[in-house]
């Protein structure tokens, strides 16, 4: 399955090895930086992000919409614009270096090692293809089926994924569908070729809460399956909480706290991951309590302002935290880092008890 | 997707009107139009030179055309035996033709009638037919529903039958083809002033002026229309290269403005008749040449002004 | 499926009605008579008077509409009034020449528009793209009357590679027919080139902005794969609605073309037959024009539903 004819004489084949023998971790990025020219100045969607991704793990990446992550999603893949973008950093994949990769090579990665689910199925789709096309285009692409081949193995695809008389529905258009159908069409075609890596970029946006749980439970099973890694982005902090290994919160272009998704829901550090916590709606909560939402509007990516980029809605800024811009640094765990000169925990632990302070020890974290 | 720019295909309405045997000026606008995308997809259209040649062609033309009796020009229908297909030089600087009238002076002269029936026929059309889409836009009820299904039949007749019809009929002077080919143009005019003011009449500031008082006329003339008038002029210019082409093909073929004025259609056609073409090319060069020119830039700055005011075609 | 097609049918001759009543009073309210034209010199009140009366041309205008339609529909159309040849004759012989024309005129328009807007559309305002847009405004200021000479000038008169007029039946010799029928097709061409590409160029530049271009490159396709299977389809509808708008046009048009090449297609015939009052030939060849103008837009109505699977035909 992971063979491939050389392309054209030109292109050097890339060769994936099998997924049992890499070595850990499977994505490594390291100060990604991506901006974008414009007419109204140079906007930094990604201003240094570093993660990395084991195999078969699921890193999920949380922010408000205008963070940056779903532009982090595309620039690890590399399905950028042509033209007035700028990137810088690396990103390594099963031993490759993406960034540097001929667009030829990236074609190989891209569907077959590595793909991508995207927000909205209706636009994401090809209104006037078949979904069956859609999907066996990878298929014959990547894994040289032929027709009948693709076919069959179309069905068995849209089967897995919970469509019901696929035989039938693999010669529907996409606008045939309902909102959930086409989600699971998608996540259908980001698997086909049974990629190492798949990044969910908001999966369950616009679906019903019940079909939410469905897809991502699908998510989890066919990953579990297959033995994949997921980069799950959204802006819903509850949908990470119980789904991914490792949780990495953005705001304005920058990780500002990672951690084991343990270690961040009981130790927070950054007032803001503490905020999408609290904004989230909780059934045991009597009716009528006030949804918390988080004041004031994200940055402006082309002017970031000095200091702290949450410091204008931090309820617990400081005047140094408006004067400079606080590092990534370790916490007591050494795979928990945030960015925060006053961080959560010195004040107040999650279960309400005071802590000691000075937990947080001034070291630069390595950039990992 | 496509949406915003469907022209579903308009059933029996067919936008023929006027201009057979060319593509509709409506579609030319259409088709002109940038797609509405970002302007860091499509960086401004560099037009520079372009544009200002074309301002200064027209202008030029115009203005030699105003002034045309009190050049020095020979008679543009003076025929000089003597000088008969001479090339261009000093006495006649575009040389002569072969009944030996100046080249030069029958196109300028002859210039007169294509801008004059070009733009003198848009101007009928728009303001009959742009004051009546003004208002039954506004107004809409039984009034709308008829004008509109009128202009539909209107538009869907072969209205070359008509035109020469009339023409035959009537006379073939400058005036009278100027009103007969303004008269056609009103009922695509009428469209699309309709269309553009209805996108106008339910937006707040109307619904604002509406509830502060103003009475109907002084909504449709200081709120709407306004706002119609960028698109109108785009179109409008267009329509005036699809009219001079209009009354070309007829001068082409005898049925414009009576001989011997002097029209560029006729200048034309006398430059292909009696094997002018292999004796005297210059007789059909350069009316040829200043007609495409003239078209050229009319479309260039009706484009140009289309870009300024940015104007979407949602005028279907 | 059914009940679509009565409804179209009914359209076409409701409007076939129309069009035919209302070009019959156009042309009987006009001044004059064929009289002028048939008689020549003996035109005496006498002569005039017989003759009227012969052509049945002295009754009631509802009468004389009345006799044609009846006649009309049992697909009699008349004859001309001065070369006696039958309406239909003249008509069976016009209407290939002129949608020969046409067909021309759109394989050309569409084989050169297709290709480029498919390449510039990619990279728009980019010297390619640029050098296209002004070739598209060049086409723009070239209508029929103007491009034709020209073409004949080079290429006829000049190079001597096509004939300037006439042209050999289709049926009597393809290739030889085909061969005359360029330079008048050629001529027809300008104006649609402009449009088609202008429009799939503007179409393609936004569908390549749609997410699902983005998805198809997620997948590892091919730039080429993605321009033609991906791009392409969604990017044609306004193109199919504006092509039967212009051949429409077109096909009211080709009078031009028509007399600058001596070929006797209906679009000439009827501008001669209006100035000489034949009012059977101005009939039947309008009507002739209305019906087909219908049929072209159902055409382009059913082609709708094949390219765009969202669209049903109901």
């Amino acid at each position: 399955m992971n063979s491939r004819r050389s392309g054209r004489p030109a292109d050097r084949t890339l060769e994936f090895l099998d997924v049992t023998d890499l070595a850990d971790p499977l994505l490594v990025v390291k100060d990604l930086h991506t901006s974008f020219r414009t007419g109204r100045g140079t906007v930094h969607a990604v201003d240094g992000v570093s993660l990395t991704v084991g195999r078969g793990k699921t890193l999920g990446v949380v922010g408000e919409s205008g963070s940056g992550k779903t532009v982090l999603a595309r620039s690890i893949m590399g399905l950028l614009p042509t033209r007035d973008v700028i990137r810088s950093g690396t990103v390594q994949f099963a031993g490759h270096e993406m960034t540097t990769m001929a667009p030829a090579q990236l074609r190989q990665v891209w569907g077959a090692q590595m793909s991508m689910i995207f927000q909205d199925p209706m636009t994401a789709l090809n209104p006037v293809v078949r979904i069956g096309r859609q999907i066996t285009d990878s298929l014959r692409l990547h894994l040289h089926m032929d027709r009948k081949e693709a076919n069959a193995t179309a069905v068995e695809l849209l089967r897995s994924v919970g469509i019901p008389s696929p035989e039938e529905r693999v010669r529907w258009y996409p606008f045939q569908l309902s909102g959930g159908m086409r989600q699971r069409v998608m996540i259908a075609i980001a698997l086909a070729c049974a990629p190492r890596l798949v990044l969910a970029d908001e999966p369950t946006t616009g679906l019903d809460v019940s079909v939410q749980a469905q897809i991502l439970d699908l998510l989890e099973a066919m990953q579990s399956e297959r033995h994949m890694a997921v980069v799950l982005v959204t802006h819903d902090l509850g949908v990470v909480a119980k789904r991914a290994d490792e949780i990495a919160v953005m705001y304005a272009g920058r990780i500002v706290e990672r951690a084991p998704t343990r270690t961040l829901f009981a130790h927070t550090h950054m007032p803001y991951t503490r905020a999408l916590m609290d904004s989230i709606p909780r059934l045991a909560n009597p009716s009528g309590t006030r949804l918390q939402a988080i004041g004031g509007r994200p940055p402006d990516l082309i002017h970031p302002p000095k200091g702290c980029r949450f410091a204008p809605r931090c309820p617990y800024a400081q005047d140094k935290c408006r004067e400079s811009d606080p590092p990534l640094r370790t916490a007591a765990s050494s795979d928990h880092v945030f960015a925060c000169w006053f961080p959560l925990v010195d004040r107040v632990s999650a279960d309400g008890s005071a802590t000691s302070s000075a937990s947080a020890v001034d070291r630069e974290a390595p950039s990992s | 997707m496509a949406d915003e720019r469907k022209l579903h295909s308009p059933g029996v309405s067919s936008l023929l009107g006027i201009f057979p045997g060319q593509t509709p000026p409506l579609v030319v606008a259409a088709a002109l139009a940038d797609p509405p995308v970002d302007d860091d997809i499509l960086a401004k259209r560099p037009l520079g030179a372009l544009f200002w040649f074309a301002l200064v062609w027209v202008a030029l033309v115009a203005i030699l055309a105003i002034i045309a009796n009190w050049l020095p020009l020979p008679n543009p229908n003076h025929q000089n035996y003597a000088a008969i297909n001479a090339s261009p030089g000093i006495h006649h600087i575009l040389g002569t033709d072969d009944l030996g009238r100046d080249l030069l002076s029958r196109i300028i002269f002859g210039a007169r009638v294509s801008l004059v029936v070009g733009f003198a026929s848009v101007a009928i059309g728009m303001v009959i037919g742009g004051t009546l889409g003004l208002i039954s836009g506004f107004k809409g009820g039984r009034l709308d529903i008829a004008l509109n299904a009128g202009s539909f039949v209107i538009l869907a007749f072969p209205a070359i039958v008509a035109v020469i019809a009339i023409v035959a009929f009537w006379g073939q002077t400058l005036a009278k083809i100027t009103i007969i080919i303004g008269v056609g143009t009103i009922p695509i005019m009428f469209r699309v002033v309709r269309a553009s003011s209805l996108a106008f009449v339910n937006r707040d500031f109307v619904i604002a002026a509406r509830t502060l008082g103003a009475t109907s006329t002084r909504i449709v003339f200081r709120e709407i229309l306004p706002n119609v008038i960028p698109a109108a002029v785009s179109f409008g210019l267009i329509t005036v290269a699809g009219v001079i082409v209009l009354e070309g093909s007829l001068a082409f073929l005898g049925l414009s403005v009576a001989l011997p004025t002097p029209s560029w259609g006729n200048l034309i056609s006398e430059g292909t008749a009696n094997g002018n073409l292999s004796i005297n090319p210059y007789i059909l060069m350069w009316p040829a040449l200043a007609m495409f020119l003239l078209l050229l830039s009319i479309n260039l700055i009706g484009d140009r002004l289309r870009q300024r005011f940015d104007i979407r075609e949602g005028l279907l | 499926m059914l009940s679509y097609l009565l409804k179209r049918l009914a359209q076409l001759v409701v409007v076939a009605f129309i069009i035919s009543v209302l070009v019959f009073l156009l042309v009987h309210l006009l001044p004059g008579d064929p009289t002028v034209s048939i008689l020549g010199g003996n035109v005496t009140a006498a002569n005039r008077q017989i003759l009227l009366h012969e052509l049945g041309l002295n009754t009631p205008l509802y009468h004389q509409y009345w006799i044609w339609l009846i006649h009309a529909l049992h697909g009699n159309l008349g004859q001309s009034y001065l070369t006696h040849e039958t309406v239909g004759h003249v008509i069976a012989t016009g209407f290939p020449i002129d949608v020969e024309l046409i067909i021309i005129s759109q394989v050309v328009a569409f084989a050169v528009a297709i290709p480029v807007a498919l390449i510039t559309s990619r990279r728009p305002n980019r010297p390619l793209d640029n050098i296209a847009t002004t070739g598209t405004f060049g086409l723009l200021a070239l209508p029929p009357f103007l491009i034709a000479p020209i073409l004949v000038a080079i290429f006829a008169v000049g190079l001597h590679w096509f004939p300037a007029t006439g042209y050999v039946p289709f049926s009597q010799n393809p290739a030889s027919n085909l061969h005359d029928m360029i330079l008048p097709g050629l001529a027809l061409t300008a104006g649609s080139i402009a449009v088609y590409y202008r429009l799939l160029r503007s179409d393609l530049i936004m569908t390549l902005q749609e997410d699902f271009i983005t998805m198809a490159r997620s997948k590892g396709l091919s730039n080429r794969r993605i321009m033609m299977r991906q791009a392409f389809r969604p990017s044609t509808f306004s193109l199919l609605a504006v092509a039967g708008v212009n051949i429409g046009a077109l096909l009211a048009g080709t009078f031009i073309v028509e007399y600058l090449f001596a070929m006797d297609g209906l679009g000439y015939s009827i501008v001669q037959a209006v100035q000489q009052r034949d009012y059977l030939l101005v009939q039947g060849i309008a009507l002739v024009v209305a019906i087909a103008y219908v049929v072209l837009q159902f055409i382009i109505d059913f082609l709708f539903t094949v390219v765009d699977p969202r669209v049903t035909r109901e």
